[in-house]
């Protein structure tokens, strides 16, 4: 046997006598299967340089390492290679259009990277005396302006880490806001089926109860329902707008009066403010908190799950409660840092600090370059395009996918179908895994909980009317396929790094750390 | 508007297919008090790359970027060489512009990725498991707290005097909510570690305790002794590394016994970038995997039987287990789990321990010069590469007085612990690879001057 097949990876064995004979690499197209590093580095080897250390004098009490860590090294050479060929394994959307709903994943300038990469951004600590990062500190501070004038908002709470972050953030000021009325009995948070599945789990993480209020028949929340529920013991409603069925909530303005004139605070997710922005400010809504996803509307990359960052923007009510550190310009357009040192005296009711530093500086000045490039006129522009877009698709598929909401009025940003007019046996994992085969990566699948099958694309405003065809002709053709019952979607995808894998193999015995293989001699005995 | 492609054409053409007359009537939904009918005024409209790229640019000329100048801060961030390949591999469209792998097919490059992470990162910690990141070490250390919690279903948290004051902070925040009873002091300006008083404070109602190692002024303590005290007593003990290129010479946590071990990731692969995104560590016994919090990509076979990776044991998370769910985690850091994992794959064993004694050495060094200054007294008799000192006078002005020498001298104590006067003397001064011998002569230099 040839001595790399030794190793974990599974080159495939040249068959005798076929004509498409897989190669011994597993070579399709240039892709090459690719070991892990534990499997072709050793604990031995360096890609890297260290310079000598200047003493041998140890401070390190008798803790000193003496077993080894096991952690293998590659050169740079192999590295490269390594990581290169890893990437060639994933779909993104440098790859092409990518309609996962709710998801919103759009053009990422390489602008956003360059500008984040300066010195003066990315090599700055954030115990730096505050004199020495005036411009960091006016990024942080110009960024929060834009966000409370495109929302109509009265302040803004930078620090939260991710979108479930800022949900969390929002429902703490929540929380602080009742506690200083001596409200803090008010122990229910109200989610309708139309909101993210993160809400409820955000709610009930800060201690509250959770109860689920219905969505209608039209796919918006049911607002006698909720106004039926409204009490002394109800803290607030978690709303998503544009909703997960990719509406509008046009009763928005008037919940919130409800909720307010029943004492309780409205809070909304705001992983869909591309749809609206420049078009709605949720302020005028009635809104007192909402995060936005800057990867989401300001086009800040996603890195294959994150990071994240989620600003939450906050009614006049509830912005005496928001987070440190947080910053203030001065008229003579110093900007200083409040942390704990100074909050006492000048913002006794913050809730406190959610994190160790600032927040995702990285992503804000991304997200900055990115609003600046576009100006008031051009995010204006993004809601309009990203709604056109949405539209366009959901009318371009009429009698080819079933739209539960295609009668509720123009969709937002996401088109919502369902499986229900595909041949039995035939549901949206075909349709989804019978898209990779195309060439795409598949919609959001079974989310909205409130629709079968349901499939939420979401196409956004920086894909042009070409790419939008093609798309529409793909998923036409794989929604066909289904209805026709053609069994080869059911075994899709076949033209991926990978067929279909196996979640609960995965899920019933966890393999989550590699380990050397059990020599087979050894494991006879 | 570089980045709308539609042209006016296209919009026209696809309102025809639509069927509505104009964009206004794509928006029918939205109530009249709701609509904005032009761009919001008072903000400026859309500029050029090059007039924006000027724009940010004069922002980031407002820094003192550590590479300008002598640097000595440290204090759960650190500045470190970064090879230049991994932020060229990071910039990888694949990677850079991919969602979360919910499709595993077309995201093994994704999660091979996250498996070979997992894997050093446990190594790293010493423990048997690990996931696939969390937002940073903050908040790593928080949701540790509540998977102790869960685990022992009580609710006292001990939190060592060492903690990292903002890691104290987060947990304080959440603890008011989730009705978590925290225990903490602040330091003292002393070789000596609290191990002892965390040992006498464990009862029956414990549910962790919680220690920095290297702690918030350097120190390093044993951890043995405290894990076993913790296990006489069924509790859990968490260790917070929060400068994990320590690893590379000093026991890991895990190997002392650490039930779950959390940490910052910032100090390999990841730049300073005035505090985020970082990237959270964590790591815990087998036996809490299920109830460890965030991603985890796990190992399974295609149906033609090959290896692949898919993310896995999502039941706990989110956006499945609705009011269920057992974490703040909806995503994790991915990109700088990226960095993290080239940056390790880079050095391997062999160059995280010859990086490790580099910055040990170099620190020693720091704290033999800076001893000799009038009026500074180092007060460690262990660390990594990182000490504390006590300049015998209020530090804060000291670090200001030293910046406006364009020198970056370290963490005051005063800005992290506002109000404990017993801790205003003492700067905490990390040195790593980057740290030039000159650097040093600078600052003790510089200090001379301004202690006189």
């Amino acid at each position: 046997m040839n001595a790399i097949n030794q190793s974990g990876w599974r080159p495939t064995a040249p068959q005798q006598g076929s004509s498409a004979a897989p190669t011994f690499t597993g070579n399709k197209g240039l892709m090459l299967e690719e070991a892990l590093i534990f499997e072709i580095g050793d604990t031995h080897t360096t890609g890297v340089e260290v310079a000598e250390p200047v003493t041998a004098t140890t401070k390190l009490g008798n803790l000193a390492r003496t077993a080894p860590i096991g952690l293998p090294g590659l050169s740079e050479p192999e590295t490269v290679r390594h990581y290169t060929r890893l990437s060639r394994q994933n779909y993104a959307i440098d790859l092409g259009l990518f309609p996962l709903g709710s998801c919103t994943m759009k053009h990422n300038p390489r602008l956003n990277e360059k500008v984040a990469r300066l010195p003066g951004f990315a090599d700055i600590h954030p115990l730096q005396p505050v004199d020495t990062v005036q411009g960091a500190l006016g990024v942080i501070n110009e960024l929060a302006v834009w966000l409370i004038k495109l929302t109509g908002m009265h302040g803004v709470a930078m620090s939260p880490k991710a979108g479930a972050h800022g949900e969390l953030c929002g429902i703490l000021c929540i929380k602080a806001a009742l506690e200083a009325r001596g409200e803090g009995h008010r122990k229910v948070i109200l989610v309708p089926e139309s909101a993210h599945g993160t809400n409820p789990a955000t709610a009930a993480f800060a201690g509250f109860k959770v109860e689920d209020i219905p969505a209608t028949a039209q796919g918006r929340v049911d607002t006698a329902a909720l106004k039926a529920r409204l009490g002394p013991d109800v803290a607030g409603v978690m709303i998503t707008n544009p909703n997960t069925c990719g509406l509008f909530e046009r009763d928005l303005k008037a919940i919130s009066d409800a909720v307010h004139a029943a004492g309780g605070y409205v809070y909304c997710d705001g992983a869909n403010f591309n749809a609206i922005v420049g078009r709605v400010r949720p302020g005028d809504l009635g809104i007192d908190a909402m995060h936005i996803n800057l990867h989401k509307t300001f086009s800040t990359p996603h890195g294959g799950g994150g990071p994240g960052s989620g600003p939450v923007v906050l009614s006049e009510a509830l912005s005496p409660y928001g987070p440190l550190p947080f910053t203030e310009r001065y008229a003579d357009g110093h900007i200083t840092l409040v942390e704990e040192e100074t909050v006492g005296d000048r913002h006794p009711d913050s809730f406190g600090r959610m994190t160790a530093f600032h927040g995702q500086m990285g992503m804000f000045t991304r997200a900055l370059t990115y609003i600046l490039s576009h100006g008031a006129d051009g995010l204006r522009q993004v809601a309009e395009d990203a709604v056109l877009n949405a539209n366009y698709i959901l009318r371009s598929l009429d009698g080819v996918l079933d739209a539960p909401f295609g009668d509720s009025g123009p969709c937002m940003h996401e088109a919502l179908f369902s499986d229900d007019n595909l041949a039995d046996g035939f549901s949206t994992i075909d349709i989804a895994k019978g898209l990779i085969d195309e060439g795409y990566h598949p919609m959001t699948m079974y989310f909205p909980l409130v629709v079968h099958g349901a499939m939420l694309v979401e196409p956004t405003e920086t894909e042009s009317k070409a790419a939008l065809d093609q798309f529409i002709g793909a998923l036409r053709s794989v929604a066909e396929r289904a209805k026709a019952g053609d069994k080869a979607l059911k075994t899709a995808p076949h033209f991926a790094p990978r067929s279909r894998l196996d979640e609960t193999l995965a899920a019933r015995k966890p393999v989550l750390v590699w380990k050397e293989p059990v020599p087979v001699a050894e494991a006879a005995e | 508007m570089r980045y709308l492609p539609l042209t006016d054409t296209d919009r026209g053409e696809m309102l025809a297919v639509i069927g509505a007359p104009s964009i206004d009537d794509l928006f029918v939904d939205v109530p009249e008090i709701a609509r904005l009918d032009g761009p919001i005024h008072d903000l400026p409209m859309h500029a050029s790359e090059l007039a924006v790229e000027r724009h940010m640019s004069a922002l980031a000329r407002r820094n003192l970027s550590a590479g300008e100048a002598p640097f000595f801060l440290g204090c759960g961030a650190y500045k470190h060489h970064v090879p230049a390949s991994v932020d060229h591999l990071i910039q990888r469209g694949e990677f850079l512009t991919a969602y979360t792998p919910y499709q595993p097919e077309i995201a093994q490059g994704t999660l091979q990725m996250l498996f070979e992470f997992q894997t050093q990162v446990a190594r790293l910690l010493g423990t048997d498991v690990a996931n696939a990141s969390m937002y940073d070490g903050s908040t790593a250390c928080w949701e540790a707290i509540g998977m102790a919690r869960r685990i022992t279903k009580r609710g006292k948290a001990i939190l060592s005097s060492g903690l990292h004051p903002h890691y104290v902070s987060v947990a304080k925040t959440m603890a008011k909510y989730t009705g978590d009873a925290l225990e903490t002091s602040a330091p003292t300006l002393t070789a000596d570690t609290d191990i002892d008083t965390l040992i006498a404070a464990i009862d029956a109602d414990t549910s962790c305790v919680v220690v920095q190692y290297p702690d918030i002024l350097g120190r390093i303590a044993d951890l043995r002794p405290l894990a076993d005290a913790c296990h006489a007593h069924k509790a859990l003990l968490i260790a917070v590394v929060t400068e994990p290129v320590a690893l590379g010479a000093i026991m890991s946590p895990g190997e002392m016994d650490a039930d779950i071990v959390v940490g910052e990731g910032q100090s390999i692969g990841v730049g300073l970038q005035f505090g985020g995104p970082y990237v959270g560590l964590f790591g815990c016994k087998d036996k809490y995997v299920r109830q460890m919090p965030g991603r985890l990509c796990g190992e399974t076979v295609d149906a033609d039987g090959r290896r692949g990776f898919v993310l896995t044991l999502s039941t706990r998370e989110q956006h499945i287990r609705r009011e269920k769910a057992t974490s703040n985690i909806c995503t994790n850091s991915g990109l700088c789990a990226l960095a993290f994992s080239v940056h390790m794959t880079l050095l391997g064993e062999a160059g995280l321990r010859a990086l490790a004694a580099t910055n040990h050495a170099g620190a020693v060094a720091a704290a033999e010069r800076l001893a000799q200054v009038p009026g500074v007294r180092v007060i460690n008799e262990t660390f990594f590469n990182e000490f504390t000192v006590d300049l015998g006078q209020e530090a804060r002005p000291i670090v200001r007085a030293l910046a406006d020498r364009g020198i970056l001298a370290g963490v005051s104590l005063g800005r992290l612990y506002p109000g404990e006067d017993a801790l205003a003397n003492g700067l905490v001064i990390a040195v790593t690879e980057t740290t030039t011998a000159e650097d040093v002569e600078t600052l003790a230099a510089a200090l001379q001057e301004v202690l006189a």
